[in-house]
């Protein structure tokens, strides 16, 4: 039988993850996305640990709504990415520095 | 009587502003007319309210003009606080301004600037009567100023000259140091008595007294000394007393009759005349009255002994006024109020007497003041030859002559005192004596004797001054000489000075001088069983035998006294003293202070550094601002981990 604590380390772990892959990639920003989509996968395993363990059904119908989301967020992400591709011929996270006024 | 007052007052003023304005409208003998008219008025109802007093006994006046400000219960005003004392200055005043006014007729006819002298000098008597007149400190200080802003036009009159210009701004800045003495001493007044009237003032004197000034909380000054000896470093600067006497024989750029009216007979008694009418204030610091004491008595030694050096016929004068200022600061010094303002009245006659006589020569011989080039005037000069050995006879306390009676009650009085120094001062103004009959006749002899020694380009020239210049050294020789006889035993002995005055029993050195005094004659006749009239005559002699039977012997004596010699050539180094340590000194502070506390503290660190360091730290604050997202979501990530954290450290 595995335990919770076990699972939100799993859980945990993915999110560190998801977070050193923000900032350590300094390459592709496809990869930001999909680390995005990790840290959503993360949240979406505790949510389903605590609903399993407290046995509380509500929490697995959350993970079907952020599924949804992450999927129409994935969506516009990648229509973003491509207009950006298509102003600035790059899709590099090093050149995206224009907020430093 | 107001209206005497005013019209003694306003005369003058509206004559200075009639010639000084008028132009071309009144011209210059519209000009000269004016004034003097203006001015012989003044000193017409001036001396018709001496005799008033003097005859009717006419109680003091004290009552106020104008209001010009109340502030907070202070009254400012103009009035006129018009007792015995200030009577018997008015008369002077206005007396010796009338006769340098008419003297300046003849001196300065050839001047361009005579419409503009005549409406300084008019205005001048008009200062000082508002000083002499005053009811309040203020209105004191007013005149105090007014008087100072007017020497300082009139040592400038020539004004192209670089010497007269360096010499006038001299006497303002030194006037300054004491004005400033002068005005902590009247706020210490204000503070102490709550007021400024003179009345007012003089009664609160005695709770005065008891007041005291904590420098530190445990050190603590009697609040009375302390503003004694500021009003004292006032009067030190106006009627230059050593320290502050510097500016006085530099003033002598200016024409002469400036130097007859201002620097010897009227302005520079201001102080003589301040502090006798303070004298209910003084009276009740013996500390003040010892330091006026001795200041006045190392002036009347010192300042004589430079002029036995000098050559400018003017500047020995000078030196003269000097020394005999501090005679009369002595006087006060031992609490002879009565023979300080005695001296200071005979001494307004002879010395203008003598500075207008040296006028004159100056005049014949076109402006030549060295007296190395003079000698031997006697015969083209007559009426300037005898009014001026009247003068010299006076200064020197010869017997009968009005210098004689000021200076001898003065000696006698300070031998009865019993102050701290009075014995220094004794010596000084016993010894003073031998010092004024020295250099006074050295410059006699110098003058009118001996051989000529002027070109012979000037000397065909030399004749008698017009009568412009004559009959005013006639009128002052008059007074001059016998003033003396009339004045002696109601002013020094009698009670003429008595509610004017203010004497402690204790200190009145004068009622034991003259508890013998019985008449002039045998006052003349007392005098010569003591010292000074044989010093006097000594000092006579040995100029005589120095500088006109034996040259040589001077010759000697200046080469075997060489650094004594030059030392008094030199006048006691004051004047080095204060441009090389004082003038330098500040300007040293002063290019420190900029370098150190104005370029690098306050420019450099205060303006241009916290300019640095802003943008130092802008510098560092823009690494942060690297404009990549992930950058900012880690700060957030961050910043979101370090606040849970300490949530659940907390708990």
């Amino acid at each position: 039988m595995i335990s919770l604590a076990q699972v939100l380390t799993l859980s945990g772990i993915l999110f560190a993850i998801a977070v050193a892959g923000l900032f350590l990639n300094r390459k592709n920003i496809i990869l930001l996305l999909m680390c995005i989509e990790l840290m959503l996968l993360a949240v979406n395993f505790n949510f389903i640990a605590f609903s399993r363990f407290l046995g509380d059904i509500n929490g697995q119908i959350f993970v079907f709504f952020i599924l949804t989301v992450a999927a129409a967020e994935a969506a516009i992400g990648l229509a973003i990415l491509v207009v950006l591709f298509r102003e600035r011929r790059s899709i590099d996270v090093e050149d995206l520095d224009t907020l430093q006024g | 009587m107001q209206n005497i007052y005013l019209t003694i007052v306003l005369a003058p003023f509206l004559a200075s502003l009639a010639a000084g304005l008028g132009g071309r409208l009144i011209g210059r003998a519209g000009a000269h007319l004016v004034t003097i008219a203006a001015v012989a008025l003044s000193c017409a109802l001036s001396l018709y309210v001496l005799d008033k007093f003097l005859l009717d006994g006419m109680p003091t006046y004290d009552a106020p003009v104008y209001t010009w400000l109340v502030s907070d219960g202070l009254h400012l005003g103009v009035g006129f606080y018009i007792d015995r004392l200030t009577a018997m200055m008015m008369a002077v005043v206005t007396f010796v301004s009338l006769m340098v006014h008419v003297y300046t007729v003849g001196y300065m006819h050839a001047d361009p600037g005579y419409q503009r002298f005549f409406s300084y000098i008019s205005l001048f008597t008009f200062a000082m009567l508002m000083l002499v007149m005053a009811n309040n400190f203020m209105q004191l200080f007013f005149g105090w100023e007014a008087v100072g802003v007017i020497s300082y036009l009139l040592i400038g009159f020539w004004y192209t000259r670089p010497t007269a210009i360096a010499a006038n701004l001299k006497a303002f800045l030194v006037n300054r140091v004491g004005d400033f003495g002068f005005v902590l001493g009247i706020a210490a007044v204000l503070y102490y008595t709550g007021s400024l009237d003179y009345a007012t003032v003089f009664a609160h004197a005695t709770s005065f007294a008891g007041a005291e000034i904590h420098i530190t909380p445990t050190v603590a000054w009697p609040a009375i000394t302390f503003t004694c000896i500021c009003l004292f470093v006032g009067a030190m600067g106006k009627s230059a007393q050593v320290p502050l006497h510097v500016w006085l024989p530099d003033s002598m750029e200016g024409p002469t009759p400036i130097s007859a009216l201002i620097h010897a007979a009227t302005m520079v008694t201001a102080g003589i005349f301040m502090v006798a009418r303070m004298s209910p204030l003084f009276e009740l610091s013996e500390t003040a009255l010892s330091t006026v004491l001795i200041i006045g008595a190392t002036t009347a030694l010192f300042m004589g002994l430079v002029g036995i050096v000098n050559n400018d016929i003017k500047r020995v004068i000078a030196y003269s006024t000097l020394s005999q200022l501090g005679y009369m600061t002595v006087a006060l010094g031992v609490s002879a109020y009565g023979a300080g303002i005695f001296h200071l009245m005979t001494h307004a006659f002879f010395k203008a007497l003598l500075f207008l006589a040296a006028g004159s020569v100056i005049e014949a011989m076109h402006h030549e003041q060295d007296m190395r080039r003079m000698g031997g005037l006697k015969k083209y000069m007559p009426i300037t030859y005898w009014t001026c050995l009247v003068g010299a006879l006076a200064l020197i306390g010869f017997p009968g002559t009005s210098g004689f009676f000021s200076k001898d009650a003065l000696i006698e009085a300070v031998g009865e005192s019993h102050r701290i120094g009075s014995g220094y001062a004794y010596f000084a103004v016993v010894t003073g004596v031998f010092i004024t009959a020295l250099y006074t006749f050295r410059m006699f002899f110098m003058t009118f004797h001996g051989t000529p020694r002027m070109e012979e380009q000037t000397r065909r020239h030399l004749h008698e001054s017009p009568w412009t210049i004559t009959v005013p050294l006639v009128l002052l020789a008059i007074p001059a000489a016998a003033i003396g006889w009339f004045t002696i035993g109601p002013l020094l002995f009698g009670d003429f000075f008595s509610g004017a005055i203010h004497v402690l029993p204790a200190n009145d050195v004068l009622a034991k001088a003259g508890a013998e005094f019985a008449g002039p004659v045998s006052f003349i006749g007392r005098a010569f069983l003591a010292l000074p009239v044989y010093l006097a005559a000594l000092g006579v002699f040995t100029a005589w035998l120095f500088f006109l039977e034996k040259p040589e012997l001077a010759d000697r004596a200046e080469r075997s006294g060489r650094w004594l010699y030059e030392i008094l050539v030199h006048k006691f180094g004051f004047d080095w003293f204060n441009s090389r340590v004082i003038a330098a000194g500040s300007r040293l502070l002063g290019g420190g202070l900029w370098r150190y506390g104005d370029q690098m503290l306050i420019d450099g660190a205060a303006v241009n550094g916290s300019a640095r360091i802003v943008g130092w730290l802008s510098a560092v604050v823009r690494y942060a601002q690297s404009g990549y997202l992930y950058h900012y979501a880690f700060a957030m990530i961050l910043g979101l981990a370090s606040l849970l954290f300490w949530l659940l450290w907390r708990t």
